[in-house]
């Protein structure tokens, strides 16, 4: 049973290992592994119990309705199953700053955070707007040869590329 | 009752997709920034082995008639810009939103109180602008639920295995040039 308390393992492994999981959830659920709806139904479930009923009049949750469904404890259970093998592995640490963020732009904990919340709204926001993210449209999209899904995944890749150079390489 | 067996099977399914995604380290940031600065390609080889991987069991299950597909459909104007938008966050929160929920597990504060909170506000605020965004730019070149074999009207299988070879094949170029 080595293999479960190992650091690593090879991607292959786990990209092979993902491409099955995909296989069971359709045959079992009917349903593609994705992510970023979950989000959206927090949102909507936040709005709701700030600013009441009104909130869910909104037409995109009538589209998708605020509530806890299969992919919202998906994400939950992608949480505890990371922190399932980082506690086998014995690689759990609180960290706040990424080493590779430290190394780069210094070790303000403030900076961070507002950067990675600035960093979340663009991706929630571009997430909803192309109707997935990196699993939904990246990895099930795409298995399905969707159309929507591929123009998806390569921008996702172009967009990130492109900023991720900007950062790296141009304010440093 | 079956609402709630859903439930269980999606939380269970997650656990072992979180589990995996910890195990190839695509939950951490340094792992992702490595993979859009294209210095560590880890992040391409999990999704490229995950998309052969699953491309070929689905379509074979769906053959078989135990399983129905549904791509999801799109336009120009939703695909193009949604997907560069998302990539702009992607580099810049260094997560996406199922890799967060697994940074989050493996203990990434940043992730917690930064980026969690930031796709579920980005989220509502497309929903905020999505009366407005419906009705122009996402139906901008909309092409429905189209699909690359019926795009080039052909045998779904006449895309599946030459796609494989090819994705299988720049894996090899990948571990070739040692990235």
């Amino acid at each position: 049973m080595d293999w479960l308390t190992q650091g690593t393992w090879s991607p292959y492994v786990v990209g092979i290992g993902i491409g099955i999981l995909s296989w069971l959830t359709w045959l079992v659920s009917s349903k593609p592994i994705g992510c970023s709806t979950a989000f959206a139904r927090t949102a909507g479930m936040l709005e709701e119990l700030f600013r009441g009923k009104q909130a869910v009049d909104r037409p995109y949750y009538q589209e998708f309705t605020p509530q806890v469904d299969w992919q919202w404890t998906l994400v939950l259970g992608i949480v505890l199953g990371a922190l399932a093998a980082a506690l086998l592995s014995g690689d759990f640490t609180w960290q706040w700053i990424p080493d590779r963020w430290a190394a780069a732009f210094g070790t303000s904990i403030v900076i961070r955070v507002i950067v990675a919340l600035f960093g979340g709204i663009l991706l929630g926001f571009g997430a909803r707007w192309a109707g997935g993210c990196t699993s939904g449209h990246g990895i099930s999209g795409t298995m399905q040869l969707a159309l929507s899904s591929w123009i998806s995944a390569v921008c996702f890749f172009v967009g990130g590329i492109l900023m991720a150079a900007i950062l790296f390489k141009l304010f440093i | 009752m079956k609402k709630q067996k859903n439930l269980v099977w999606g939380l269970l399914f997650g656990l072992v997709f979180g589990f995996l995604l910890h195990k190839g380290g695509v939950t951490r940031y340094d792992v992702i920034l490595g993979q859009l600065l294209l210095e560590d390609f880890t992040v391409l080889k999990v999704m490229l082995s995950a998309v052969v991987t699953g491309m070929l069991g689905v379509h074979l299950m769906q053959g078989m008639g135990w399983i129905q597909l549904k791509p999801k459909s799109g336009s120009l104007g939703k695909n193009i810009l949604g997907g560069l938008i998302f990539g702009l966050g992607f580099a810049v929160l260094g997560y996406c939103p199922g890799t967060i929920a697994g940074a989050i597990g493996g203990g990434a504060l940043d992730a917690l109180a930064g980026g969690l909170a930031g796709i579920i506000l980005g989220s509502g605020l497309f929903a905020a602008a999505y009366p407005r965004l419906k009705t122009s730019v996402l139906r901008k070149g909309d092409f429905g639920d189209l699909t690359l074999p019926q795009l080039f009207k052909v045998n779904e299988w006449v895309v599946i295995l030459p796609l494989s070879a090819l994705l299988i094949l720049a894996l090899v170029l990948i571990e070739r040039v040692g990235l």
